[in-house]
């Protein structure tokens, strides 16, 4: 279902010299430093799956989301997801995937909920009787029918996470990829968000693909984690034995030890 | 055309929250009728210096109708949370949709621009219609021209947007909320008679400005309005305008696909 090979991207980043002088020779001669944030990226992912995907701040993972979800064209290597390649057929391809960003906000700021929602029927051209079906099943299921009369810039953040992924699966895709879904997230809200994934997964057959800091978002998830570091994927399997012989401090402690290990920290 | 609910419904939407902001076009009506009086007594004082094309009532009328209008011709009037979106880079999210990022942003904004407009426009149009001569606005000669008028506001709208998307294009490579309007507002707000109505500016620089595409925004809805441009005219100044307007689609469509590039090959 996703066929990632030999990925590779690399950003420019100016460079901003300290000191006065330094500072106006490079308004003359920018001059550019180069960051590999992916270096030969590959995996497969099948239908059905839920693949936790980890890895230390700067690691590759978000950029790996982007380029999967059509955002970012990758400098090499190829990408096909049921049958096409992101950045290259946008449109048809970001018709049936869902996707959310924990740190962004991609409702409507500063109108209800249910407007974004619609809009959003609207958008991806769902017929009206389905979507009045999927959107009941999602909003007892993420418990935000109290919020859908409330902007989102109104929502508290457990509220409006709850929003964004039933935002992303109006459309019913099959396809679900999530960037820190449970970045800020109190116990209460976190749980429900698990819980909806898993159930989602169950229910619906949903391929989710999530990034996270919070190991346990993995342990409660994923029979699978891809682990990335430095732009290269280090671990491609079970989380169990990931994290296997390391002691009883826990998994925070054990997957710290282990970025640690690997020089990737 | 299976795409258009999808634009439609997002320029209802703004159009729709756009009218909530019922405080800021108070305030604005209420600073455009000042400065409406202070530019109709300037500009009254230039003319009677003599060789004024506009009498005091015509000069009354086109600022009326400038101030009424001027927020659907001013391209420093920008959607905020756009700009937000642009230069934290979040922008690059709505690619996530299944849409034309070009068309999607421009129903955004004519729906944005159209409510502001629709707000400010009321008060001053219907104040301003029963002041007394020579300050009168004074009201289309004919239906029919009241309807060209509206058919020129609707395309000048067009325009409008269409030229605005230049600055948020300008704001994606720049990354600063300022510099994209900066730019381009001035010059487009003085070559479109949003300043000085162009009939009152000297014979060979309303010369060139009459070819170029920026009147369209303001001036000729106007002039049609006041009768100084007949019906007659219209036709040939509208196919000239849609042409235009072809070309600066186009060139935004450019501008915008080069942006988003650009701003990706950073990181954004």
């Amino acid at each position: 279902m996703i066929a990632v090979e030999n990925l590779r991207k690399t950003y420019r980043v100016k460079k901003r010299p300290a000191g006065l002088v330094a500072a106006a020779a490079a308004l003359v001669r920018p001059r550019y430093d180069t960051v590999e944030a992916l270096r030969g990226v590959s995996f497969h992912v099948s239908q059905g799956e839920i693949v936790g995907y980890i890895g230390p701040n700067g690691a590759g993972k978000s950029t790996t989301i982007k380029v999967m979800s059509g955002i970012l064209v990758p400098d090499s290597g190829s990408c096909v997801i049921k049958g096409r390649v992101p950045w290259k057929e946008r449109k048809a391809h970001v018709a049936g995937i869902g996707v959310v960003f924990g740190q962004r906000c991609q409702l409507w700021w500063d109108v209800p909920v249910i407007d974004s929602l619609d809009l959003l029927r609207d958008i991806y051209r769902v017929d009206e009787a389905a979507y009045r079906r999927n959107l009941d099943e999602l909003v007892s299921a993420l418990d935000i029918g109290g919020v859908l009369g409330q902007t989102a810039r109104s929502l508290s953040l457990g509220q409006r996470m709850r929003c964004e992924i039933a935002a992303s699966l109006v459309h019913a895709p099959d396809i679900l990829f999530l960037d820190e879904p449970t970045i800020g997230l109190d116990a209460v809200s976190k749980l429900a968000v698990r819980g909806f994934i898993a159930r989602a997964n169950r229910a619906r057959g949903l391929t989710v693909m999530l990034t996270t800091h919070d190991m346990h978002d993995i342990e409660a998830l994923a029979s699978r984690v891809i682990l990335i570091g430095k732009g290269e994927i280090l671990h491609d399997g079970s989380f169990g034995s990931l994290v296997a012989g390391r002691g009883d401090g826990g998994v925070e402690s054990a997957v710290a030890d282990l970025y640690g290990e690997m020089g990737i920290a | 055309m299976g795409e258009l609910p999808a634009y439609a419904g997002l320029f209802r939407m703004r159009l729709v929250r756009g009218l909530s902001y019922r405080a800021a076009a108070i305030a604005s009506s209420v600073t455009q009728f000042f400065w409406g009086f202070m530019l109709i007594s300037v500009l009254r004082a230039f003319a009677r210096s003599g060789g004024s094309p506009l009498d005091d009532g015509q000069i009354a009328s086109y600022i009326w109708l400038q101030q009424a209008f001027l927020v659907l011709g001013a391209i420093w009037f920008r959607d905020g949370e756009l700009v937000r979106l642009i230069c934290s880079g979040d922008a690059a999210y709505e690619l996530c949709r299944p849409v034309d990022l070009y068309r999607f942003w421009f129903a955004r904004l004519a729906g944005g621009r159209l409510a502001a407009t629709a707000l400010r426009c009321l008060p001053i149009l219907a104040v301003a219609s029963f002041l007394p001569e020579p300050w009168r606005l004074c009201l289309p000669g004919s239906p029919a021209v009241l309807a060209c008028f509206a058919l020129a506001m609707a395309l000048a709208t067009v325009m409008v947007v269409a030229v605005s998307m230049f600055s948020y294009a300008l704001t994606m490579v720049t990354l600063n909320t300022q510099a994209g309007f900066l730019f381009v507002a001035p010059v487009f707000e003085l070559c479109a008679g949003l300043l000085v109505p162009l009939p009152l500016m000297p014979e060979g620089v309303r010369r060139v400005l009459e070819v170029l595409p920026f009147r369209y925004a303001a001036d000729l809805p106007f002039r049609i309005w006041m009768g100084s441009i007949g019906l007659a005219e219209l036709p040939g100044l509208l196919a000239a305008e849609i042409a235009w307007l072809a070309v600066i689609v186009a060139g935004g469509r450019l501008a915008l696909g080069a942006a988003l590039r650009r701003a990706e090959a950073v990181g954004g």
